[in-house]
């Protein structure tokens, strides 16, 4: 089988919009926190899309996600509806988890979307756990587990890799490898800044990735699935890239500069896919102006639908903390 | 020809320990979502011989040797848990939960809630507990209090041989993450089996001796030294009632508070550390909602706030014990 993704105009497209609607509501989200409709934490995904669209392309409804507190863009990737999503954001009653979870904490049980995870580390064992049982209950199935490379700082990201490795579990790591966990440079926190060879000392298949590019991602997403798929265990791919935005909304960004991210920005994920599309004369500007007021179109829906959103009682603060039965 | 009907009656002796291996080999034939996953739980046949015979009973996929990770073998546990199977996570003892504190806080206790209720995470969390033994303070600390402080989990105490028999199948029958201490003393402990109890329940605390003078609540391995000192006092002429807390999360207030409404008197018994300790915590709801059933003040009886001594004599003196009861119920109750 071949490792290359079938690019035709509706794929690239396909993979270009994706993008676009995580940006585009990423956007909205900085809106609304100014105007303080969003409050706590929001990391936001900006020049991050290619990784999570990339990975998404290869996975299957009966797969399971493990994510991070830098949630959206994995999210949306996935399927989790845009509204659920601001209306979590919204605090209100409709979004994913009622409004208990917030920007750092979304979770989907329809797409098997388990969670994003605010203990940096603290997604890997929970991505071998499900990936046991799947490997018993649901055979074939994959679970992607996704971390920034600040994470290879923790006990639990040496810890998992062993255990996946050792147990041949069905696991792909996806590092989103934006080089600065927060505020910390790769470079000053890891003495191996190649996180993908710490997986070749568990034995693990392990290749580094243009992570701003989907394509690659993608491919390289293909070739860890089949092999993950095919039982021969864990995958672990390292995706270059750079988040374009401030760490959360409280960040001066004293630790890089303006340079160095306008360097980033040039190789914009978003930018360089519609110039490819534009280059190969696969879409007309109608059609671009089309899909952006189709993805704003969802945005703004989005954005009503966690409006109209109402607020979980505090009568049922306290539900939830301890289940009366397992959901099925 | 069917054995004779007696038989069946007839209490069954064993340890603590065989009671703890039994349930989880019912656990395991009873239920195939089950397994055990945990440090030489195995091959070694566990620190405390607890699992014993089990790896060769049920095979390397039920029976799970982990390599010394409690964080990632935790966190699986509760993935596991999340994804459909019924993990049994043994932790050797609750000083290395700590390593683990991370996934059975963050994760086990708050993700269903977090997640707006679309998960639960229903595991049980085995680990042994307290001090006896001289192995001085990281194989000694009585945490069980300190995981009775967090919301989201549940914890149990098995005091006795029937609690360790049958506490673990009402916890895996549970929809939440439940801890379950063993007390290392306890382990070697004998006790008869009623047969005709198969369950426990596990929403409330036991009164193990009746008594109409003072209540003393406690749990694990101060249960036993309770119940010696209550003996002791009997002969004296003061009847004391011994409370076996058991589950230290939630309380069962209203065993509590009945038993208080009785005997006015009120001495707890807590191998953990007094210092925002569960000792205290029940001390501030008999204060807040009993306050005007108690005819004397209440007394904590605690482990020394010091990490726990290897020494023998050292150790002893830093855990609650049956002289320090009698003496403190005797300076609370006057004998009739």
């Amino acid at each position: 089988m071949s490792d290359k993704p079938h690019l035709d105009r509706d794929h690239a497209l396909h993979l270009f919009r994706q993008m676009l609607r995580i940006r585009r509501f990423e956007a909205k989200c900085v809106e609304l926190y100014q105007a303080q409709k969003i409050r706590g934490f929001l990391h936001l995904y900006d020049g991050e899309e290619a990784v999570a669209v990339g990975i998404m392309q290869m996975l299957e409804p009966r797969d399971a996600v493990v994510a991070t507190y830098r949630d959206h863009g994995q999210a949306i990737a996935r399927g989790v509806g845009m509204g659920p999503i601001m209306a979590e954001m919204f605090g209100k009653r409709q979004g994913t988890c009622r409004g208990r979870g917030g920007s750092m904490h979304i979770f989907d049980r329809a797409t098997r979307f388990y969670g994003g995870n605010a203990i940096v580390g603290g997604g890997l064992p929970v991505a071998i756990g499900i990936a046991m049982a799947d490997k018993e209950l649901r055979p074939g199935a994959v679970t992607a587990c996704f971390f920034g490379e600040g994470a290879a700082g923790e006990g639990a990201f040496h810890e998992s890799m062993n255990l996946a490795e050792l147990w041949r579990l069905p696991v792909l790591f996806v590092c989103e490898n934006n080089l600065y966990a927060m505020g910390m440079p790769l470079e000053d926190a890891e003495a191996e800044t190649d996180i993908y060879r710490k997986a070749k000392v568990y034995r693990m298949p392990g290749e580094m990735v243009d992570g701003m590019n989907p394509i690659t991602v993608e491919a390289a997403a293909r070739r860890a699935v089949d092999s993950i798929r095919a039982g021969n265990g864990p995958y672990f791919l390292e995706c270059r890239t750079y988040r374009f935005r401030a760490h959360s909304m409280f960040d001066a960004q004293l630790y890089r500069t303006k340079e160095e991210v306008e360097l980033w920005k040039q190789r914009d994920p978003l930018a360089r896919a519609e110039a490819w599309l534009r280059e190969n004369h696969m879409v007309s500007d109608e059609e671009m102006q089309r899909v952006a007021a189709e993805v704003d179109a969802e945005v703004e829906a989005a954005v009503a639908f966690a409006e109209a959103g109402t607020l979980e009682p505090v009568e049922e603060l306290e539900r939830f903390t301890l289940m009366d039965e397992v959901p099925q | 020809m069917s054995a004779p009907r007696s038989n069946e009656t007839k209490p069954v002796r064993m340890t603590y320990r065989e009671a703890c291996r039994q349930a989880i080999r019912e656990a395991l034939a009873s239920d195939p979502r089950t397994f055990v996953m945990g440090e030489d739980v195995g091959l070694y046949g566990g620190c405390y011989a607890v699992t014993k015979g089990l790896l060769e009973e049920f095979g390397p996929n039920r029976i799970r040797d982990t390599p010394l990770s409690e964080n990632a073998f935790v966190g699986a546990g509760i993935g596991a848990a999340i994804a459909g199977l019924r993990p049994i996570v043994e932790i050797m003892t609750c000083n290395f939960s700590l390593l683990a504190l991370d996934q059975i806080l963050n994760n086990a206790a708050t993700i269903p809630h977090m997640s707006g209720g679309q998960f639960a995470v229903p595991l049980v969390f085995r680990m042994a507990t307290g001090a006896g033994r001289q192995l001085a303070a990281q194989h000694s600390h009585s945490l069980e209090g300190w995981y009775a402080h967090i919301p989201g989990i549940k914890v149990l105490v098995p005091g006795t041989i029937e609690d360790a028999r049958y506490m673990l199948k009402a916890a895996l029958a549970d929809p939440n993450p439940v801890l379950i201490f063993e007390h290392i003393v306890l382990y070697n402990a004998e006790g008869d089996l009623d047969p005709s109890v198969t369950d426990v329940d596990i929403r409330a605390a036991k009164i193990r001796r009746p008594g109409r003078d003072v209540s003393l609540l406690t749990y694990g391995n101060s249960l036993p030294k309770a119940i010696a000192a209550a003996e002791t006092l009997s002969v004296e002429g003061i009847e004391a009632e011994v409370i076996d807390l058991r589950v230290l999360r939630p309380l069962d207030n209203a065993t509590i508070f009945e038993s208080i409404a009785r005997t006015r008197r009120c001495v707890i018994v807590d191998e953990g550390w007094r210092s925002g300790s569960i000792s205290a915590e029940i001390a501030a709801r008999l204060a807040d909602e009993a306050f005007f059933d108690l005819d004397a003040p209440i007394r904590r009886i605690c482990s020394r706030e010091v990490p726990i001594p290897y020494a023998g004599h050292m150790e002893e003196a830093a855990l609650p014990q049956t002289a320090a009861i009698i003496e403190t119920v005797r300076g609370l109750v006057r004998p009739r």
